[in-house]
């Protein structure tokens, strides 16, 4: 058998293709990314995608379920809120073919605007969710979730974190099976959900969460290590790695199956070691769950809500243990904060907004570093797309004369994400102010994907390339400049007239990323 | 058990000397984990990967206080990291100096005593000047695998291993120069270590 050294989302593409999948779809976004990529670059007999943002890419992969093929869609944790309105109501339709959703959270949001814990999700929308803790695991739950999602009628979501997506680890390769694609049958109950379907749907899948219930506590994604019986931790995920290195001679329940958990296996364990505690990062989701089942055990009071979890960190909350290391150095070390690299095109862009001393509404791209030093030329900025919208709602509270010494910048994959609806709002409700589309000609900061606007897929085809401008125009949008940001003085002259015009501008600001050969 | 950091500052190519390492020590029969840094915290910030090998391995990351080998390509990086490097763990610098964003805009001082301050606090340490092996390889860009000749001449696995690990990591059009890079790490260690 070959074993080879994965990163977990490699692992993740080889669990979807050792499964036979036979769609793949996803929007960029650390730590989800190299799915997709691993996909694209390894495995051609899948067919595989970016999508303009999540919420496609999330029906896009629910219609190749529902038609009879293996799905796989991926994202970050912010890409399943967009995603969330299909979510909730494909739990409903439930899966024809396998529906395997991975969600990848990055807790310490080591590249993200939050660390949401998107366990709730699974409970929320009436899901399963499994979670590995390695990614050895990632590729075989990756696996078996394609198996769950068929037999119980629900799309899965596999939870992982940044610490599981960007580690390495030893996996062993299997023989890819072979699953025919599924019939499609016409079957308006299960896949039309107007209300009269619904109701009916909705009593299926609390049946289905029942069974699921069951099944949890016997599924051997779950573990149940026997040490002493003085300590048992409950964990999951990476901090299961942690709580095995520090703490060896414990017992350990490492929870496999996140939801519905598996409380048959919960109640056994609890009710055989003396102290129960629960090490999980973010949320005390398992611990209130081990709360209602009337056991109380240690957890968010020794064990942070905030950030990831590190081996120090459970080595000092449960054994208290003192690191003992090198010596500090007695200097001072001044910070090295990520930066916009030396010659990138937003630097142009960025020193003319801070030279006009502008508002800027900004949005999610590498050119968020603009609010820090030395641009400080970023004053919001919240999620994808919401440059666009902000940027109006600052018109309606404060007339347009705001809108005379302010902008809104965004991306151009992140336009194309979730800026255009906003832009028709501005237009249609006839608003006056500036977008600036930062046109570096790739989705970079996840790594330089390809996107609508550069002509190309996701496996280097060319493809219709997107003309941001005639699109604009299409919206309503009268005046669309495009212009080359390194001629720093004719973009400050464009930046001055389109803020002064008292109606709609974009403009295109269009040199490619730095990074590109 | 072996526990390594890599660190240096986005874009040295700390990840690509990890997966170097990693390959030579799963074909020597050990368990091997892995942490890395992608995204945002790549542009220009501080980077570092953690090496793990052994037995049995469960966590990627590194408890502080445990790490055997700090290798890191930049002075001030390795100041950061000190806290995860064992009492008497093992540093190994690249005498190097590239200023943090906030020392560039003025607002900082880059400290200028970082090697005195090594020398007399870190018992076990190597600071090397890869400076001259870089010109003649011609490539900046060989440093990663510089500094893991050089960590080569501290671990237990023979040259053979690492050259045949090097051709399965790097780009076909990539590998004479980084075979070149790793060999010319491994003598600047030994002459330092044997002065």
């Amino acid at each position: 058998m070959e074993r080879k050294i994965l990163l977990g989302n490699e692992a993740i593409a080889r669990g979807a293709y050792e499964a036979d999948c036979r769609v793949a779809t996803s929007y960029p976004g650390t730590p989800s990314t190299e799915i997709l990529e691993t996909i694209g670059r390894d495995y051609l007999n899948i067919k595989a995608q970016w999508s303009p943002n999540e919420k496609v890419a999330m029906e896009v992969a629910a219609g190749a379920s529902v038609a009879g093929a293996r799905t796989l869609v991926a994202m970050k944790h912010v890409g399943l809120n967009v995603a969330a309105d299909p979510l909730f109501t494909f739990s409903y339709t439930g899966v024809n073919a396998g529906f395997v959703i991975i969600n990848a959270d990055d807790p310490n949001a080591w590249s993200s605007q939050n660390e949401q814990d998107n366990r709730h999700y699974a409970r929320a929308a009436k899901l399963p969710m499994i979670e590995p803790s390695s990614p050895a695991e990632a590729k075989e739950f990756t696996k078996i979730a394609f198996d769950i999602s068929e037999q119980f009628d629900r799309p899965v979501l596999v939870r992982i974190t940044t610490r599981i997506a960007h580690s390495q680890g030893i996996v062993e390769l299997h023989d890819k099976k072979n699953v025919p694609l599924r019939e499609f049958e016409r079957n308006p109950k299960k896949y039309v959900m107007i209300p009269a379907h619904a109701r009916p749907r909705h009593v299926f899948i609390e049946e289905q969460m029942k069974k699921l219930q069951e099944y949890s506590s016997q599924s051997n994604l779950n573990a149940l290590e026997w040490g002493g019986t003085k300590r048992g931790i409950i964990t999951n995920g990476v901090a299961y790695q942690y709580v095995k290195e520090v703490c060896p001679n414990d017992s350990v329940l490492k929870i496999g199956f996140i939801w519905p958990m598996p409380d048959a296996l919960i109640r056994q364990f609890a009710e055989a070691v003396e102290e129960l505690y629960v090490v999980e990062e973010l949320d005390p989701f398992i611990e209130n769950h081990v709360r209602s089942l009337g056991f109380n055990p240690v957890g968010k009071e020794v064990i942070p809500i905030v950030s990831e979890l590190n081996p120090e960190i459970v080595d000092k909350a449960l054994n208290q243990r003192l690191i003992e290391s090198a010596p500090p150095y007695s200097g001072s070390i001044p910070p090295r904060p990520p930066a916009l690299c030396k010659g990138c095109p937003h630097g142009y862009v960025f020193e003319v907004l801070g030279k006009l001393d502008l508002v800027v509404n900004g949005d999610i791209g590498c050119y968020t570093l603009a609010v820090l030093p030395p641009y400080n030329a970023m004053h919001t900025q919240g999620c994808m797309g919401a440059s666009v919208g902000m940027h109006h709602g600052f018109e309606l509270a404060r007339g347009s004369e705001m809108m005379r010494k302010s902008v809104a910048v965004i991306g151009d994959s992140t336009f194309i994400h979730s800026g255009i609806t906003p832009l028709i709002d501005i237009v249609y409700n006839r608003g006056t102010g500036t977008v600036i589309i930062l046109d570096n000609r790739v989705t970079a900061m996840t790594g330089h994907q390809d996107n609508p606007a550069t002509g190309k897929t996701l496996r280097n085809e060319d493809t219709h390339e997107l003309d941001l401008a005639l699109l604009a125009k299409a919206i309503g949008v009268r005046r669309v400049v495009t212009v080359d940001p390194k001629n720093v003085d004719e973009f400050e002259k464009v930046v001055r007239e389109e803020i002064a015009a008292e109606e709609p501008s974009v403009i295109i600001s269009k040199r490619k990323c730095i990074l590109i050969k | 058990m072996m526990n390594v950091i890599f660190a240096g500052v986005g874009g040295q190519g700390v990840i690509l000397a990890s997966k170097i390492l990693m390959e030579v020590a799963m074909g020597a029969g050990y368990d091997v984990k892995e942490s890395e840094v992608h995204g945002m915290a790549q542009r220009g910030g501080s980077v570092d990967c953690n090496v793990r090998f052994g037995e049995k391995i469960y966590s990627p990351l590194i408890e502080k206080g445990t790490t055997d080998f700090l290798v890191v390509f930049e002075l001030l990086e390795a100041m950061r990291k000190l806290e995860f490097l064992k009492p008497d763990g093992c540093l190994i610098v690249n005498r190097v100096r590239v200023d943090p964003a906030p020392v560039q805009a003025g607002l900082a001082t880059y400290p200028d005593d970082i090697e005195e301050w090594i020398t007399e606090n870190i018992g076990n340490h190597l600071i090397v000047d890869t400076g001259p092996v870089l010109k003649e390889l011609k490539s900046q860009k060989a440093l990663n695998i510089v500094m893991l000749g050089i960590l080569s001449s501290y671990l237990e696995f023979d040259e053979k291993q690492w050259k045949d690990a090097i051709p399965r990591t790097v780009k076909k059009k990539f590998v004479e120069m980084n075979l070149n890079a790793f060999s010319m790490g491994r003598e600047l260690s030994r002459q330092l270590r044997t002065k």
